[in-house]
C-alpha cells in the first residue's frame, strides 16, 4: 500500500536519473500518453492564436462545409469552423476535467482519511453515505445536480456541471484512499504519534496524508479521462455546455444530430478528440500507477 | 458464515433507505411540475383551477411528509403506483423494457468476458512485450471511446454502405431470433468494447499479481505457459475481482445505456430513465432508482458472499 | 358574419407539390411512420401536443374538419351539413346516419353533446386544455338523434373552425357516462381505424375499422406510428424506408439528403408553418420594463438576411409579424417593413439599437437568455439572435433548459428574455393574438404586462363587422405590439415534410395538427 515500489534484486548500481528521464525509459506508452496531454494544453492555453478563425463566428456563406484548405476539418450547421471548435473545446474539456477531479478526488480524500482515522460510528456512518452515493444512478445524479443548482458560472465555467461530474468520484476515492489510510493507520509509528499526544490534525496531516498521495494522483488522472466523458455524455443529453460555447460534448449533439448525415466529420472529429485525450489521460494514469504503485486497482 | 451473510444483509437496509431519501429530495428539489408540463408544453392555456386539480389527484399538494410516507408504505407493501405522466401502473413501466435492458446488457457481458479473460491473460504473459503494449492499447482505446459515438459511427457507416439501419422496434429473441439480434447486436458492440476494455485491465493485472505470488515463482525455470498451469488454483481466487468487475459493469449496464439508447432509438430502461427524470415523474423515477441501486447493492453483496465463501479470513476480519 | 372571415379565408398554403391527378386508390397495407414524442395519454381532450394526433387521431371523428387540399376551407365530418342563423347565435348540425362506435354501438347527437360538455364545461376531475376558446356555448341542444344545435352567448367569429379542431373527438356518452375519464385510458371512437396495440416507448399500431361508415374507407388496412425520439435516428429511418414518413417537418438539410439519397422515390411536400419563435423579454425585471431596450433587442435581429441563412439549417424560412405571412388577414411585405425591426436596412436598424440602448443607459447589456432545449428550431435561431445581440454589443448568455424547467421558468418570470413559441393549429387571431394580450387576460402572456390599448384592438377586431375593418384593428393592435416590443415574433416556421412515393392521399397543411386521419391516405403498391 505504501509508495514503495517493490523493489526487485539487482546487482546493477542504478543510474541517478531525474524522475522525468527515468519515468519516460520505463513508462513509453506512459510518455506518448503525457505528449499527447501536453500538446492539447498548449491547445487550449493558446487557443486565440492557434485556431485559424474565431470559434463563435458565424458564416452563413459557409454552412456545413467539407474539409478543405480553409477550413480544415470542415464547419458546422452555423458555417463555425471545426478545427477551432475542437481547439477551443480542449479548454472546456481540460477545465471541467481537471477542476471537477481535483473537487471530487480532494473531497473523496478527505473523507476517506477521516473516516478512516476515526473509524467506528464515524466510520460506520460515512460508510454507508458513500454506498448510497455509489449504488445511485450516476445519470439520475448529474441530472437533479445539474437542475437544482441552476446555471452558476464561475470564470465562464459551468459549475453545475462541474459539481455534477465530481459527485459520482467522491465515493470511489474516499473507498480507495480510505483503504490506504487504514493500513498506515495502524503501523506502530502512528500509535507513537498518538501516545506522544499529537492532534488529530497533526497526524492526519503529517504522517497519513503524505503516504495516500500516491493513490490520490493516480486516481485523479485517471477521473480527468472519465470526467472528460462523462462531460460528453452529459452535453450529448443537453445538460452540460450550452450553445454557442465550444464544447466537444456538445459539438456531437444538438444540430450535429441533425446534419451527421450530410455532414459527417461533425461528429466525426469532436468524437476523435474526445476519444484521444481521455486515451491520452488514461496511458498516461497507467503508467503513473505502474510506476508509483503497481499494486493498486480502480 | 451464516452470521457474516446476515451481517451483510443488514448492511442493505441503511444503504437502500439513504437511496430512498436521497431520491425522494433530489426530485422534490428540482424546480418545475409535471402537471404544468403535460397540461402546457404544446401551447395550450389552461385556467390554474384545472392545474391545481390535477396536482390533487396525483396527490402533489400533500405534504413532503405525507407523500413519503404513502410512498415508503407503498414499497414495503409491493406497491409502486402509476406513473404520474401516463397513468399505467410503474411496474407495467418498467417490465414493459427491462427484457431489452437486460439483453443488451448480457450481450455486451458475453462479448466482454470472451475477449476480456484471453486478451489479459495473454497481456499479461507477455508483460512488456509487444504483445502487451497492443492489447493495452487496445483496453486503453475502449476506455477511451464514448460508446454513443461510436454506436453513431456505426449506424453512420451502414447506412452510407448498405443504405440499411438496425430496425426500430423490439422484437424478443424467442420470436423472431434474426430480427431480434439484427436490431440488438449494434449496441451490444458499442458498449461492449469499453466494458470489455475495462474487464482485459483487470485481467492482465490480477494475471500479473498471481504470476509475481512467491510460490509461482519457483516455479521460474519453467516457462510462462506452465507457471500459469502451475498457478491454476491461484488464478481461481485471483479471478475474482474479475468477477466483481464484470458483475458491477453488468449492474451499471441495466441502467446506464441511456446515451446509446437514444442513439439507436432502443426502448429500454436508459431511455425511460432520461425521459421520466425530465418529466419530473416521481413515482417513476423513484422506482427506477430503487430497482437499479437494489440491483447493484444485491450485485455488491453476492461478490462480497463470494469473497467470503473463498477467503475465511474476510468473514472473521 | 364574422364566419364570413373562416369560410372567406383564400388558400394560401403554397404547397410545392400540386395535387396529383385523380388515380384509383388501392386498398391494403400498413402505413409505417414515424413521431418523435409519445402521448402520454388517450384523452384528446386533455393534449396538445402534435404526438398525439398523430397516433390518435385515425382512431377518432370530430364534427366538421379541415378539407385536407383546400385549407382553410372546412367540410363536414360526423356532421352531414350545417346552417348558422342570420345572429350567428345557433349553428345547427345534421349528423350522418348509421354512423357506429368501434364496440358496435350507434353514434347519436347524444355523443356529440356529451363530448361538448366535456369540452366546454367538464365535470370535477376531468381535464379540459381548450375550455376557454368555447366559452360562448351556452347550451347544446339535440331535437333529434342526427341533429344537434349549439347557442352562443356571442356571435364569435372562430366558431365554425374550432368546430374543426381536432381536438374535439367525439366519445360515446354512455362511456362517458358511466367513467367521466374513461377516453384516459381507453380508445373508443368512430374514426377510420380501431385500437391495437400501444407498446409503451415504442410503437403505436391501428387497424382498419370495418364498420366505418364512409363506404370503401379507409383504404389502408393499419397504421404503425413509431416512436422515435432521436432525430437522427428518425431521418435514418425514413431514408432507409424502415418508415414512409414523419408528419411534423425535417430540417431542410435533412430534404437535401434524403433527395440526395433516395430522391426518386419520395415526394418533397412544403408550407409555410402557422408557428413563430418570438422573443419574450420579461417586462417586471430591469432594464427590459423600458420599451427602448426591448425595442433595441428587436431592431439589432436581421430578419431578412437571417431567414434567408437559417432557412437553410433550421425549419424556418418567412419574416412576418404577430400573424402567418401570406394568410389574408397578415400585413403585406410592404406593410411588414414599416414596423420597428423589419426594416432590410440593417445598418440604420442597428445603430438606432445602439443609441436607444445608450439613452436607456445600458450601452453594454447583458443578460441571460433563456431558451428550450430543443435542437430544431430552438438552437440554431437562438445561437443565430445571441450573434445578431452581439453585434450590437450587447451579450446574451444562453440557458438552454429542458421542457419542464424552460416552461417554469417563463411561467413563474423567472427569467429576463426568453425564446418562447406561439403555434396553433390553424390562422386565427383570436387564438394567436392570445399571446399578445395582458397577462390579467391571457395565461400564456410570459412578458408579464397589461396593456389596455392592446386588449381594446383585440375586442375590436373580435367585434369586427367587416374583414377590412378587422384588418385595420390588426394593423394597430401589430403596430401596438411591435413598437412596445414585449414579445416579438423572429421568423416564422417552414414546414417540409417528405414521404415516400407509394404514399398517396396525404395532404399538406401548414399546420402539423391537421389532415392527420388517414381516412384517404393509401399506399401504391
Amino acid at each position: 500500500m505504501a509508495a514503495v515500489p517493490a523493489p526487485e534484486i539487482t546487482y546493477k548500481v542504478p543510474k541517478r536519473r531525474h524522475p522525468v528521464v527515468q519515468f519516460a525509459l520505463t513508462q513509453p506508452l506512459g510518455t506518448a500518453g503525457l505528449l499527447i496531454i501536453i500538446v492539447m494544453f498548449v491547445a487550449g492555453v493558446f487557443a486565440p492564436w492557434v485556431a485559424p478563425y474565431d470559434p463563435l463566428a458565424l458564416d452563413y456563406g459557409a454552412m456545413l462545409a467539407a474539409p478543405s484548405w480553409e477550413h480544415w476539418l470542415g464547419t458546422d450547421a452555423f458555417g463555425r469552423d471545426v478545427f477551432s471548435r475542437i481547439i477551443f473545446g480542449a479548454r472546456t474539456a481540460l477545465m471541467v476535467g481537471f477542476l471537477s477531479s481535483i473537487i471530487g478526488c480532494t473531497v473523496g480524500a478527505v473523507i476517506g482519511v477521516v473516516s478512516a482515522y476515526f473509524g467506528g460510528r464515524i466510520d460506520m456512518v460515512v460508510q454507508r453515505l458513500m454506498d448510497v452515493l455509489l449504488s445511485f444512478p450516476i445519470i439520475v445524479l448529474a441530472l437533479a445536480v445539474v437542475t437544482v443548482l441552476g446555471k452558476w458560472k464561475v470564470l465562464g465555467l459551468d459549475m453545475n456541471l462541474i459539481v455534477a461530474i465530481a459527485i459520482p468520484m467522491v465515493p470511489k476515492v474516499a473507498r480507495v484512499v480510505r483503504s490506504s489510510a487504514l493500513a498506515i493507520r495502524e503501523m506502530p509509528y502512528i500509535d507513537a504519534a498518538r501516545a506522544a499526544g499529537f492532534s488529530h490534525s497533526r497526524i492526519m496531516f503529517r504522517h497519513i496524508i503524505p503516504n495516500v498521495v500516491a493513490p490520490y494522483l493516480i486516481m485523479l488522472t485517471a477521473f480527468v479521462a472519465q470526467a472528460i466523458l462523462l462531460e460528453a455524455s452529459l452535453s450529448f443529453l443537453g445538460l452540460g455546455v450550452t450553445e454557442p460555447s465550444a464544447a466537444w460534448g456538445l459539438m456531437l449533439s444538438g444540430s450535429s444530430q441533425e446534419f451527421y448525415r450530410e455532414a459527417p466529420w461533425m461528429i466525426i472529429f469532436p468524437g476523435v478528440a474526445i476519444s484521444l485525450a481521455v486515451f491520452a489521460f488514461n496511458l498516461f494514469g497507467d503508467s503513473l500507477r505502474d510506476w508509483l504503485d503497481p499494486k493498486l486497482k480502480l | 458464515m451464516l452470521r457474516y451473510t446476515i451481517h451483510r444483509l443488514l448492511l442493505m437496509i441503511p444503504t437502500l433507505a439513504g437511496v430512498a431519501v436521497l431520491v425522494f429530495i433530489m426530485l422534490r428539489m428540482m424546480p418545475g411540475d409535471i402537471v404544468e408540463l403535460r397540461l402546457l408544453a404544446e401551447g395550450g392555456s389552461v385556467d390554474p383551477a384545472t392545474i391545481a386539480a390535477e396536482r390533487a389527484r396525483l396527490g402533489l399538494d400533500k405534504s413532503l411528509w405525507h407523500q413519503f410516507w404513502d410512498w415508503m408504505g407503498g414499497l414495503l407493501t409491493g406497491d409502486l403506483g402509476t406513473s404520474m405522466w401516463t397513468g399505467r401502473p410503474v411496474v407495467e413501466e418498467i417490465a414493459s423494457r427491462l427484457e431489452l435492458s437486460m439483453q443488451v446488457a448480457i450481450m455486451a457481458t458475453v462479448l466482454a468476458t470472451v475477449l476480456a479473460i484471453p486478451l489479459g491473460t495473454l497481456a499479461a504473459l507477455y508483460q512488456n512485450t509487444w504483445i502487451d503494449q497492443i492489447i493495452r492499447v487496445f483496453a486503453i482505446a475502449g476506455l477511451a471511446v464514448p460508446s454513443f459515438w461510436l454506436g453513431m459511427i456505426f449506424i453512420l457507416v451502414l447506412l452510407l454502405s448498405f443504405n440499411w439501419i438496425p430496425p426500430l422496434t423490439y422484437t424478443p429473441i424467442y420470436v423472431d431470433p434474426w430480427q431480434n439480434l439484427s436490431q440488438l447486436i449494434w449496441p451490444a458492440l458499442a458498449v461492449g468494447y469499453r466494458y470489455s476494455a475495462v474487464a482485459t485491465r483487470m485481467t492482465r493485472s490480477t494475471v500479473l499479481e498471481v504470476l509475481r505470488e512467491d510460490y509461482i515463482r519457483t516455479a521460474r525455470a519453467k516457462g510462462v505457459w506452465e507457471r500459469l498451469v502451475v498457478s491454476r488454483h491461484a488464478m481461481r481466487n485471483a479471478m475474482l475481482p474479475v468477477v466483481t468487475v464484470i458483475g458491477l459493469e453488468f449492474a451499471f449496464l441495466i441502467g446506464g445505456l441511456v446515451v446509446t439508447e437514444q442513439v439507436f432509438n432502443l426502448n429500454g430502461l436508459g431511455k425511460l430513465f432520461v425521459e421520466t427524470v425530465t418529466r419530473g415523474d416521481y413515482t417513476m423515477v423513484q422506482a427506477l432508482v430503487m430497482l437499479i441501486a437494489g440491483f447493484f447493492i444485491f450485485i455488491n453483496f453476492a461478490v462480497d458472499l463470494l469473497y467470503a465463501a473463498l477467503d475465511p479470513r474476510i468473514r472473521y476480519g | 358574419m364574422k364566419l364570413g372571415h373562416i369560410v372567406g379565408m383564400a388558400a394560401v398554403a403554397a404547397l410545392a407539390v400540386a395535387p396529383l391527378a385523380a388515380q384509383a386508390q388501392k386498398r391494403g397495407g400498413e402505413l409505417r411512420f414515424a413521431v418523435s414524442a409519445e402521448p402520454p395519454n388517450y384523452d384528446c381532450h386533455a393534449n396538445s401536443s402534435f404526438a398525439f394526433i398523430h397516433p390518435v387521431r385515425p382512431h377518432y371523428n370530430t364534427l366538421l374538419k379541415f378539407d385536407a387540399a383546400h385549407y382553410p376551407k372546412v367540410k363536414g365530418d360526423l356532421a352531414e351539413s350545417w346552417t348558422i342563423s342570420k345572429d350567428g347565435l345557433t349553428y345547427t348540425f345534421k349528423l350522418h346516419k348509421g354512423v357506429k362506435f368501434h364496440d358496435g354501438s350507434d353514434f347519436t347527437s347524444a355523443d356529440v353533446k356529451a363530448s361538448y360538455e366535456r369540452i366546454y364545461n367538464p365535470p370535477q376531475g376531468v381535464v379540459s386544455l381548450r375550455k376557454g376558446a368555447y366559452s360562448d356555448i351556452s347550451s347544446i341542444e339535440t331535437p333529434d338523434a342526427h341533429t344537434v344545435v349549439f347557442k352562443l352567448k356571442a356571435p364569435n367569429s372562430a366558431m365554425l373552425a374550432l368546430f374543426a379542431s381536432p381536438w374535439d373527438c367525439i366519445y360515446s356518452a354512455e362511456k362517458l357516462k358511466q367513467d367521466p375519464n374513461f377516453p384516459q385510458r381507453n380508445i373508443l371512437g368512430t374514426g377510420p381505424f380501431t385500437f391495437v396495440e400501444h407498446a409503451a416507448g415504442s410503437h403505436w399500431v391501428g387497424k382498419r375499422f370495418e364498420g366505418y361508415f364512409e363506404k370503401g374507407k379507409p383504404y389502408l388496412d393499419g397504421f404503425r406510428a413509431i416512436f422515435i425520439r432521436n432525430t437522427a435516428a428518425r431521418v435514418n429511418a425514413l431514408q432507409a424506408g424502415e418508415v414512409l414518413a414523419e408528419f411534423r417537418g425535417h430540417s431542410p438539410a435533412d430534404r437535401d439528403k434524403l433527395v440526395e439519397s433516395v430522391g426518386d422515390k419520395v415526394n418533397v411536400h412544403e408550407s409555410p408553418w402557422a408557428c413563430a419563435l418570438v422573443v419574450t423579454h420579461n417586462t417586471e425585471k430591469k432594464p427590459f420594463n423600458d420599451a427602448r431596450v426591448r425595442r433595441a433587442l428587436s431592431l439589432a435581429v436581421d430578419r431578412w438576411g437571417g431567414a434567408q441563412a437559417l432557412s437553410k439549417i433550421a425549419l424556418v424560412r418567412h419574416v412576418g409579424g404577430v400573424l402567418r405571412p401570406g394568410y389574408d388577414l397578415a400585413p403585406s411585405e410592404q406593410e411588414l417593413v414599416r414596423y420597428p425591426g423589419f426594416g432590410k436596412d440593417i445598418e440604420k436598424a442597428r445603430a438606432e439599437a445602439k443609441r436607444l440602448l445608450k439613452e436607456a443607459g445600458v450601452p453594454n447589456l447583458k443578460f441571460k437568455f433563456t431558451n428550450r432545449n430543443v435542437p430544431m428550431p430552438y438552437t440554431p435561431v437562438g445561437v443565430f439572435l445571441i450573434d445578431q445581440w452581439r453585434q450590437i454589443g450587447v451579450t446574451a448568455e444562453h440557458e438552454q433548459l429542458e421542457t419542464k424547467l424552460y416552461q417554469a421558468a417563463l411561467r413563474s418570470g423567472n427569467y429576463e428574455v426568453g425564446l418562447d413559441y406561439n403555434c396553433d393549429f390553424m390562422d386565427e387571431p383570436n387564438l394567436q393574438l392570445q399571446k399578445y394580450v395582458s397577462a390579467s387576460k391571457s395565461t400564456i402572456n410570459y412578458a408579464r404586462y397589461d396593456d389596455p390599448k392592446l386588449d381594446e384592438l383585440f375586442e375590436k377586431q373580435v367585434r369586427a363587422g367587416t374583414k377590412e375593418e378587422r384588418i385595420k384593428y390588426l394593423r394597430a393592435f401589430e403596430q401596438r405590439v411591435l413598437e412596445q416590443a414585449y414579445t416579438v415574433p423572429t421568423i416564422w416556421w417552414h414546414r417540409i415534410v417528405v414521404t415516400w412515393k407509394q404514399l398517396k392521399g396525404w395532404h399538406m397543411s401548414p399546420s402539423h395538427y391537421l389532415n392527420q386521419d388517414l381516412t384517404d391516405v393509401w399506399l401504391d403498391q
